[in-house]
């Protein structure tokens, strides 16, 4: 498998064209288009779901309806009202009877999508040693349901619970029950009302106390049915003194249409537990005159809950039409760590509107924010992010780097840092710098041998070097490429 | 005679539309050291960037031969793919990028580009700590960013580290002796001086003759307003040395 693949990602990399743009040719169970209670209900049902989550949903589904027309204007992207009622909010492979049991029964024509995208869901592939097939447990989610989860046998020997949510639900009710929306709640803003009654999939993890997670933990979420959103719900709990790395990739076939991403992703961090949540997003851009891509409306946020507590965000956000994502940290336990490292590119005709915000509650609590941004084509790239010291956060201290970088005259860089201090011993430090990839830099790469993709490829590999180098190695090395693949074309 | 590595003949160029290089004719062999020397605003600093192809200067006349080759007619990576090595007299700061990985990543699509094989971290790491070691410079300037915070004299190293590293087969150096202490000319000369092996071509453009003492030039060329005005030996960088430039200013 590995050296094909590597074929086809040569050929597809020579092409210079969004690599996972195919569409799967597979039956779908699908709900009727339109939003509402009924497709709420729809939903549930299909998920077999206790009466306390249905409730659960219908709560939120009347919260949305009650901020309807009030999606966030705030933000520096501009596109065409949404009508919600013309979209499909669930969409599932088509499987007879009962979800598969084991791999064996998963339908190959997904397996071989995986395979495409470079997942390596066949853990005995992994285990018999496939080269490039890497160490991490992989929980894909194909449109609205998690198709595959692997190594679960071998994490919970160790206790460690890492399953589809909906199979949470059904197997693990209580610690569902107790976290679930605990830091997004349901009426949080327009987008996580909609994705709190209408979510379909997304993983959850649970890593008991004490507990080193022996691997890296990813999902790997892929679009593919036309017309449809994709709505999951992550919640990651790490108790007393555990740690666990999660990575979340995601891809999509490329349309004319625009396609709707709204997640929530919770994460819980209880005394002196970590959590390092990293994220390579690639769904398709759209082309270059702005036709198609995904709309990613995403409210991520972590709750440093305990003493000693950290939580870390990276992520690496290539694609999509339309970007708007702030992952959070709420520093409530005294001492909590809230890190939040980000590359966001937008080319072609790519809006980005991102950034983080950091909420310090309990005392000597430190939070760090590095923002590498970088625009080129007509791409529009904001940094947004707010820093803010409550009365009773004694000692907080936060450092905010903010570096844009313009490759071309038709894109923009733009930086909007919120700064709210209500403790007069906080310390607040924000450096912000905005350069572009100067004639003078490309031509001495040239000379030296490089021809101008690559040029542009090193100097801003080099430009993102503090935030790649949070990633998981071997993510870093895919997140490398992938900086150069979205740029091309983007110098003449 | 055989044809002589470098060749440019009539060369003319202009910068924003004001002709710089006035007809150029200059032939450098294999083997050869060439020093180009003149006042300020001859035309020196044109006539490397023409000869690296760098955006914004417009060739108006006359052809330049590189092996056999149109250098004129070549991309400038295809230029150093093909052994043209230009040492910059402001070398750029890339950061972010350490210069083990743009040195090898320079080599490689160097290497590339002529199909051969790419040569892998462990062997370039070896070859670089040789060349380091013959250079006097520490290991640790391969962890460094390319060229960010060094001292002037550390980014002129790092061009003859990155051209002993490329083995061009003709290197054009750009006033790399200027502002530079005794001990970095001396280095500086050194690393020169390893790359004359009888095949390799140099072209060393310099204001002074200070450089001239520790890399004998085969040939020397004065150029004023745009043109060689006067070719000679070693000779006459000595003799430019005592009378300076004020015969060849324009009156």
């Amino acid at each position: 498998m590995s050296p094909l693949r590597e074929t086809v990602e040569t050929v597809e990399r020579a092409s210079g064209e969004y690599r996972y743009g195919f569409v799967t040719e597979i039956d779908e169970d699908r709900a009727p288009t339109g939003l509402n209670e009924e497709i709420v209900r729809f939903i549930s049902a299909k998920k077999d779901e206790p009466d306390w989550l249905l409730e659960w949903r219908l709560k939120a589904f009347r919260m949305w309806l009650g901020l309807e027309d009030r999606e966030p204007r705030w933000a520096n992207v501009h596109f065409p009202k949404i009508d919600f009622q013309d979209a499909c909010y669930y969409a599932a492979p088509k499987q007879e009877g009962d979800g598969p049991a084991s791999l064996d029964e998963v339908d190959p024509e997904l397996l071989r999508t995986y395979e495409k995208l470079g997942i390596p869901l066949r853990e005995q592939e992994v285990l018999a040693g496939v080269a490039g097939a890497g160490n991490v447990a992989v929980d894909a989610v194909f449109d609205s349901v998690s198709v595959a989860t692997t190594f679960q046998d071998k994490l919970a020997e160790m206790g460690v619970i890492f399953c589809p949510i909906s199979e949470a639900v059904r197997d693990h009710p209580e610690l569902v029950r107790k976290y679930l929306g605990s830091v997004v709640p349901q009426g949080d803003n327009f987008y996580a009302a909609l994705n709190s009654a209408v979510f379909s999939d997304g993983s959850f993890v649970y890593v008991p106390k004490g507990v080193h997670c022996p691997m890296e933990l990813s999902t790997y979420f892929r679009i593919n049915a036309r017309g449809t959103g994709q709505f999951e719900r992550t919640l990651i709990i790490a108790d007393e003194g555990s740690r666990v790395s999660y990575l979340e990739g995601c891809t999509a076939p490329q349309r004319d249409e625009n396609q709707l991403h709204a997640a929530v992703v919770e994460l819980v961090a209880l005394k002196d537990a970590e959590i390092k949540y990293s994220t390579v997003q690639n769904w398709y851009p759209g082309d270059a005159d702005g036709k198609g891509g995904i709309y990613n409306f995403v409210t991520k946020r972590g709750a440093c809950r305990g003493a000693d507590s950290k939580i870390s965000w990276t992520q690496v956000e290539t694609g999509s039409a339309i970007t708007w994502k702030y992952p959070s940290v709420l520093l409530q336990g005294d001492r909590s760590i809230g890190e939040f490292y980000s590359v966001a590119i937008s080319n072609l005709r790519q809006q980005a509107d991102t950034g983080t915000k950091m909420i310090h509650l309990g005392r000597d609590t430190r939070s760090t924010i590095i923002s590498k941004g970088i625009s080129a084509g007509r791409g529009q790239q904001t940094y947004r992010g707010l820093v803010r010291v409550q009365p009773k956060a004694d000692g907080a201290r936060n450092f905010t780097q903010c570096d844009s970088l313009l490759i071309g005259d038709t894109c923009g860089g733009h930086t909007v840092p919120y700064i709210d201090v209500r403790h007069p011993g906080a310390e607040v430090a924000h450096e912000a710098t905005t350069s572009r990839i100067s004639d003078a830099q490309l031509f001495y790469c040239r000379q030296r041998g490089l021809d101008p993709e690559e040029a542009v490829s090193l100097i801003v590999n080099g430009f993102c070097r503090e935030v790649l180098q949070q990633l998981p190695m071997e993510f870093a090395v895919e997140a490398q490429k992938l900086l150069g693949i979205s740029l091309e074309g983007a110098v003449g | 005679m055989s044809e002589p590595l470098l060749r440019i003949r009539n060369l003319r160029a202009s910068v924003d539309g004001q002709e710089v290089l006035k007809g150029i004719d200059l032939a450098v062999a294999a083997g050869e050291v060439a020093a180009i020397m003149g006042p300020n605003g001859s035309g020196k600093s044109t006539l490397s960037n023409v000869l690296a192809g760098r955006d914004g200067y417009e060739v108006t006349d006359g052809e330049v031969r590189y092996d056999g080759r149109d250098l004129l007619d070549m991309e400038p990576e295809e230029r150093a793919a093909a052994g043209v090595f230009m040492a910059f007299q402001y070398p750029v700061e890339i950061p972010g990028v350490v210069n083990a990985t743009f040195t090898r990543t320079a080599l490689n699509a160097q290497r590339q580009a002529r199909g051969e094989s790419p040569i892998d971290a462990i062997d370039f790491l070896k070859r670089a700590r040789e060349t380091l070691g013959r250079l006097e410079m520490d290991e640790a300037f391969l962890r460094r960013d390319v060229n960010a915070g060094f001292s002037g004299g550390e980014k002129k190293r790092n061009e003859i580290f990155q051209m002993a590293m490329l083995e061009p087969r003709l290197a054009i150096l750009d006033e790399t002796d200027s502002g530079l202490d005794i001990d970095a000319l001396r280095i500086v000369a050194m690393g020169v001086n390893a790359m004359r092996d009888g095949r390799r071509a140099l072209v060393v453009i310099t204001h002074y003759q200070r450089l001239l003492e520790y890399v004998v030039p085969d040939s020397v060329h004065v150029l004023a307003d745009g043109r060689i005005a006067r070719s000679g030996d070693r000779e006459l960088a000595l003799e430019l040395e005592r009378a300076g430039y004020a015969a060849f200013q324009p009156a």
